[in-house]
């Protein structure tokens, strides 16, 4: 065994002998491990861990309200009113698609996954409208750009996030059925570039935030007014 | 409105005196400092180049011990097509340099530096694959994320982005070994595969081992299996387009990368300072809450691989929760897509702050039950404390960057050495450990977790700044939608920006920012154009990966398990 340990000493003086002064490396050469105490040798810290799940377990028995998992298909998770999912296409009041085919969507889409073909709008005003627009949901990445897109407020997005397929010809989701469900209520919608729900919360933060500082200010003037009393 | 601001100042060699004192010692005309945007370069001759590096890393004036990075570019209008760019750092002096290597398309042979920085093994390797240079001395110069079977060098500029090849069996990577020459023993040898789809590989890596009973003498790793070529891809598409992709990187803290590249193109386009106070303060309290969630991920998972299922569950619940933080702000729980180049996607929402402050009360008593589990456990600290060791000096070798190379004793941490954001005014400790194991790896995270924890209070305090969440500046930012629908000008610019895309100006920049295993840059370069010439990822995971053989040869089989989980290696990051 002493013969390969002389040879790696021999290796290692090399570079100082060719000349090239060696460092002292500014950095650990050798690690440093922790090194367990008596109780931890003697698994004594264990009794705590002992503590810790029991004490887990019955916070979960007695608290399964409490518990962060969710019988799935029964229960589902409250998502906030930007979550990025299932497109929906809006329409005027008349029902008729609101899209006037401008392809920024198209443009915008890091995925590739609209396609559209355009035809003439019979009214004048409106001048085009999309003949297919189709969304291959299997492409889709969720990212929102084409909302961010829209100049028309045309395409927003559901909070619908139950996409199952038995083929893929059924992924490519078509007009039809991005305008069909709209019976949408306000908190089916997930991101589009408004969110008057969240104006109406904060509005309501200002003014509960108002009415704390007049309450507190309403308080100061009684104090005064009593102190001048007395 | 307000127009682009003009370009930063540049910085140059000249200035530096260490620096020009090395490059006198070269003949003249071998070396010519060009001008950086953000850090000094150097054109370096082939013929000079393995010299002129030993002596930036070996001149105790100099001390670039790290090599960060090296990737190509190619520009086939010029004569000399390619350039090979390596990004070397000095931990010591804080410093930065980029050396920039022209090579002509006739001989793109470059000499080998992996005598100097084993981190270049994987990453020459990488150039070979993307751009077909050859390394001179190279000991496994082969395709690392292609398949063998692949044809042409994908990150050529005249390689089509949608060509498609059948990629078949018969051409495999074959795992190479230096297997000691020990002679006795022959016949107790096994090699055994773990991976690609094996539940201990956190991802698709195939890790072929070589045992002696339940001893490794001799491993090797093939990777590629989650090659997408991201890089390629944001070649071919505008600035903002980018941003999805960047999600996918390291996918457990997927905001950080979002923050890394929005910021690399903020510097190209001059308009840092502009960043609205209330973006720059919500982009580091997601930073760090996605920090705390990768480090619960990553610890939960080694310390599933060691046989702890408990403390996963413990962990994976302030992880939810913070899932639910970024879901209110941008939409999606894990591609989360949250930052736009100048700001964020939309409005914080109305209950972010109280939503921020719920999580401080919420993520403190997992982590201390799971210390309390584990920290003093024997059990732990038996498959833990000495598996997998480095020390700092041979981990800055291998080009590692942060929890595991803090752990190894050495306390770079791109927050502290070059504060961005407002990191330089919180008050945060850089928690570093010596023993450069499993047990230190997992305890640094665990620590860590705690001071992004104190960083984010310290956010909180201070109130959310009023404003804007983005720039105004219409060659940036989308106008409003209220002005984009009833305002011509905006409307105009609405299409601009779609259509053409940010128009970024001309130049090269390296910007890094602290990702959750380490140093993420971007190295970006833009011609002039809506879309980025040239935009380069260092995955930190990459050279901390490359180092796995060296780490687990020796150990058990069962070691080998551990110490992958604690390296905290993300396929998404790792494999672009």
């Amino acid at each position: 065994m002493s013969q390969p340990l002389t040879q790696t000493a021999q290796t290692a003086s090399a570079p100082a002998a060719a000349g090239r002064p060696v460092l002292k490396s500014p950095y650990p050469t050798e690690i440093r491990p922790y090194k367990p105490g008596l109780a931890e040798r003697l698994y004594l810290p264990l009794l705590g861990g002992l503590m810790v799940t029991m004490r887990h377990f019955l916070a979960n028995l007695f608290g399964r309200n409490k518990m962060y998992t969710i019988e799935y298909p029964e229960k589902r998770r409250d998502y906030s009113h930007r979550f990025r999912g299932h497109h929906i296409l809006t329409t005027r009041p008349d029902g008729s698609v609101r899209c006037v085919a401008c392809f920024l969507c198209a443009q915008n889409c890091p995925a590739e996954c609209i396609h559209i073909e355009a035809g003439e709008h019979p009214d004048v005003n409106i001048e085009k409208y999309p003949v297919v627009y189709e969304i291959d949901m299997l492409r889709c990445i969720f990212c929102g750009y084409c909302v961010d897109a829209c100049p028309e407020e045309a395409i927003i997005m559901s909070n619908n996030y139950d996409m199952a397929y038995f083929t893929r010809d059924q992924s490519i989701v078509g007009k039809g059925d991005l305008m069909k469900p709209f019976t949408f209520d306000e908190d089916q919608l997930g991101y589009r570039p408004r969110f008057p729900e969240e104006d109406v919360q904060r509005s309501k933060m200002r003014r509960d935030a108002f009415n704390l500082v007049e309450a507190a200010k309403q308080a100061q003037e009684r104090e005064a007014a009593k102190a001048a009393h007395s | 409105m307000s127009t682009l601001a003009p370009a930063p100042s540049k910085t140059t060699t000249s200035e530096i005196p260490e620096l020009e004192a090395v490059r006198a010692k070269f003949p003249a005309g071998s070396i010519l400092p060009q001008d950086g945007l953000d850090q000094p370069v150097w054109i370096v001759s082939r013929d000079v180049l393995f010299e002129v590096a030993r002596e930036l890393k070996e001149n105790p004036q100099t001390q670039f011990d790290m090599m960060l990075d090296l990737c190509g570019v190619d520009f086939p209008d010029r004569e000399e097509r390619f350039e090979a760019v390596y990004h070397l750092y000095s931990i010591q002096r804080k410093a930065r340099l980029r050396l920039k290597v022209p090579l002509r398309e006739d001989n793109v042979v470059l000499p080998s530096m992996v005598k100097l920085w084993k981190g270049l093994d994987w990453f020459e390797r990488e150039a070979y694959d993307m751009f077909g240079f050859g390394f001179d001395g190279h000991p496994n110069l082969r395709r690392i994320l292609c398949h063998e079977g692949f044809q042409g060098h994908p990150l050529r500029k005249d390689y089509d982005a949608q060509r498609r090849w059948i990629l078949t069996e018969d051409k495999i990577y074959t795992p190479k070994f230096d297997l000691p020459d020990t002679g006795d023993d022959m016949f107790e040898r096994m090699t055994i595969n773990i991976g690609p789809s094996h539940p201990a590989m956190h991802g698709t890596f195939r890790l072929t081992a070589v045992l002696d009973g339940e001893t490794i003498i001799a491993s090797d790793i093939e990777i590629g299996y989650l090659h997408r070529c991201f890089e390629k891809m944001s070649e071919t598409h505008s600035w903002q387009q980018v941003i999805p992709y960047t999600d996918r990187l390291n996918y457990c803290s997927a905001f950080i990368n979002n923050v890394a590249y929005c910021k690399t193109v903020e510097k190209m386009l001059g308009i840092e300072e502009a960043v609205p106070p209330k973006a720059v303060w919500a982009r580091m309290i997601l930073s760090e809450f996605s920090r705390i969630m990768d480090h619960c991920v990553c610890n939960g998972t080694t310390l599933v691989d060691a046989g702890a299922l408990t403390n996963f569950w413990y962990l994976f619940q302030p992880r939810e929760e913070i899932y639910g933080l970024l879901e209110s702000v941008s939409g999606a729980r894990l591609t989360v897509s949250a930052c736009r180049i100048g700001g964020l996607i939309q409005e914080l929402p109305p209950d972010f702050e109280a939503r921020c402050r719920r999580l401080l009360e919420i993520i403190p008593p997992f982590v201390d039950d799971v210390e309390k589990l584990i920290n003093k456990n024997r059990i732990w600290i038996d498959r833990a404390v000495g598996i997998a060791a480095i020390s700092g000096e041979e981990a800055v070798n291998w080009s590692w960057t942060g929890p595991c190379l803090r752990a190894s004793g050495v306390g770079y941490d791109v927050r502290r050495a070059h504060p961005y954001d407002l990191y330089d005014t919180l008050d945060f400790e850089v928690p570093v450990l010596y023993g450069g194991d499993v047990y230190d790896r997992f305890r640094i995270r665990m620590l860590e977790i705690r001071e992004s924890l104190k960083m984010i209070r310290q956010l909180l305090d201070r109130g959310m700044p009023s404003g804007p969440y983005i720039v105004s500046d219409p060659h940036v930012a989308l106008p409003s939608k209220e002005a984009c629908y009833n305002e011509m000008e905006a409307m105009i610019y609405h299409f601009k920006l779609i259509m053409d895309g940010i128009q970024v100006p001309e130049g090269e920049i390296y910007s890094m920012v602290e990702g959750a295993n380490g140093e993420l840059g971007f190295y970006t370069i833009s011609d002039g154009t809506g879309k980025p010439y040239r935009n380069h990822c260092r995955p930190p995971c990459f050279p901390i990966f490359s180092t796995f053989p060296r780490l687990i040869n020796g150990g058990s089989l069962s070691d080998s398990i551990v110490s992958l989980g604690g390296l905290n290696v993300i396929a998404g990051e790792l494999e672009r």
